[in-house]
């Protein structure tokens, strides 16, 4: 099971004098049960990439496989493909639209064509994984807080079952204890039912603690791909392309330039602490 | 998808047209429409013909983009031109059944014809090269007489570029949440027209939703920036008459004496 892009290129306008390349010549292949973290400036085709993924976006060249077919070759059911490979949309609770949470998340398993029952038997499933409590379940969902609707809209996901999570800027606009508890989320699904996790995220920091592979873009191409630590040490080419590493690598960068013996690849608070330690540490046994 | 919508697209290019004043833009549209109006010979639909050809070649819009208007009123166009042809009296040229072509059918309906492309084509030529902003401040700037009868020109030309403003944002939004549904396996082509109608709820609602949500947020900034209606109000970019604007005054002057001229000496 795996997702491979290859040459993939979109034009936008394509005829017209607004024509403008969005995606060039990207080239990936995703192994099952990684966890991906996808970066880039706005406007650097991020978007564009993770809806062709599931095939919402036809490229303009090149190909999408998932397990080794095309997706777009003839006969090959995108709806199917849809359910694999879940997609949750930045601002998600944006398409909330049913009288209450429970036939919300339902709808999804409806449109699989699964029987009422199982419907709701994966909505049942859905709504705790992502931790909703029961008492909400009835309830309008736009009474709910903006972390519970966020909840309930990647519960509507979820509920198809998806082998692939692709998530764009789930943490947008939440407030910090709404953002660690829903990436928490995401990393127990990640852990615990082995699902390849493909998070676009504008937070350096969220990206070094939970992704094993960073995708950088840059103006619609591939500019970086490896394990954070290689991709965060061309912190200078990066900020070229309006990103940057993690804050706690600068301080690290700065410390090794004063002469305090720390690795400067260390891109965690949690490193860094236990790198210092053991540095006072070894200064008390002195 | 759905953003294939030309109706008020403005085609960014620079030409003198673009540069012109909007008002000169309107007042052009207008002539040319009433010259329409006007001609009934052949000389005249040359002068018109070659007036509009002009102002294609001047605005530097690709020709394509204008015919794209045509095709919402193809059925119009036809409907018009079967109907002059068929049931207009006077000398018969083809007699098919209880169908007759007459010379002054033919002649009508060609006209007729000729005046709807026209008339699409011109209108067309204005929007493509007017931002509705400059539009809606043509507007409100030519109609400004009207105040004086107590007609809320400014308040309906806000609510106007209010309006044109949020197409492509409700287009825009349209296109993310029906993605977001499909995401989610729905299907909105097949099925029949209850099942069409029905998966449409998924759809609407939320744009609805997010409509009224934009509509509040837009009035709050509004009002945080102490807009208060129309008086008193003044503009960033007020719009004046350049040379080109008084040339093209001397130039509409020039066309519509000559389609009234080719009219009388017949």
């Amino acid at each position: 099971m795996s997702i491979k892009a290859e040459n993939l290129t979109y034009i936008y306008g394509r005829g017209t004098a607004m024509e403008q390349y969005a995606l060039k010549h990207v080239d990936f292949e995703i192994p099952d049960g990684q966890f991906v973290g996808l970066i880039g400036h706005t406007g650097s085709g991020k978007s564009t990439l993770i809806q062709h993924l599931n095939g919402l976006i036809k490229p303009s060249e090149g190909t999408v496989y998932y397990d080794g077919t095309d997706i777009h070759s003839e006969g090959y059911s995108l709806k199917e493909l849809r359910s694999k490979v879940g997609l949750v949309f930045q601002y998600p609770e944006h398409q909330l639209f049913e009288v209450d949470v429970f036939s919300d998340v339902c709808y999804g398993p409806k449109n699989l064509g699964l029987g009422r029952e199982e419907a709701k038997q994966r909505a049942r499933e859905a709504l705790k994984l992502v931790g909703l409590e029961e008492r909400y379940w009835e309830q309008s969902p736009f009474e709910l807080s903006g972390g519970q609707k966020r909840r309930v809209a990647i519960a509507g996901v979820l509920a198809m079952d998806p082998r692939v999570l692709i998530l764009d800027e789930p943490t947008a606009g939440l407030d910090p204890k709404g953002r660690d508890e829903i990436l928490e989320e995401i990393r127990q699904l990640h852990r615990q039912r082995n699902m390849t996790i493909i998070l676009v995220s504008h937070s350096m920091e969220d990206m070094a603690r939970y992704a094993d592979r960073l995708i950088v873009m840059n103006r619609g191409e591939k500019a970086f791909d490896g394990p954070p630590k290689e991709v965060f040490e061309h912190y200078r080419e990066l900020e070229a392309m309006g990103l940057a590493a993690p804050q706690v690598t600068y301080i690290m960068h700065e410390l090794k330039d004063l002469g305090v013996p720390v690795d400067d690849e260390i891109t965690t608070v949690e490193e860094a602490r236990d790198a210092i330690l053991k540095l006072l540490g070894g200064g008390k046994d002195d | 998808m759905i953003r294939d919508i030309t109706l008020g697209q403005y085609y960014p290019v620079d030409s003198v047209l673009h540069r012109m004043d909007p008002r000169t833009k309107l007042f052009g549209t207008m002539v040319f429409i009433i010259s329409l109006f006007l001609a009934d010979s052949i000389g005249a639909y040359v002068i018109a013909t070659a007036f509009l050809a002009a102002a294609i070649k001047m605005s530097r819009v690709p020709f394509s983009f204008m015919v794209r208007g045509l095709k919402a009123i193809v059925f119009l166009l036809l409907i018009s031109v079967s109907f002059n042809l068929f049931l207009t009296d006077g000398q018969v040229l083809i007699k098919l059944g209880f169908l007759r072509i007459t010379r002054e059918g033919l002649r009508m309906s060609c006209f007729m014809g000729l005046r709807l492309i026209y008339l699409v084509i011109g209108s067309s030529i204005m929007t493509l090269t007017t931002t509705p902003n400059q539009l809606t401040d043509g507007l409100e700037k030519s109609l400004g007489f009207l105040k004086k009868v107590k007609v809320p020109v400014h308040e309906i030309s806000m609510m106007m570029s209010i309006a044109l403003r949020f197409i492509p944002i409700l287009v825009e939004e349209t296109d993310k949440i029906m993605k977001a549904q499909m995401a989610r396996g729905a299907d909105f082509e097949s099925g029949n027209l209850i099942q069409k109608a029905k998966s449409m709820i998924p759809l609407l609602v939320p744009l609805f939703i997010s409509a009224f949500r934009r509509a509040t947020d837009l009035a709050m900034a509004m009002e945080a920036r102490c807009y208060r209606g129309g008086e008193g109000r003044t503009k960033m970019k007020p719009l004046r008459y350049n040379r080109r604007d008084y040339m093209a005054y001397i130039i509409y002057g020039i066309y519509l004496a000559a389609i009234i001229g080719v009219k009388t000496v017949r």
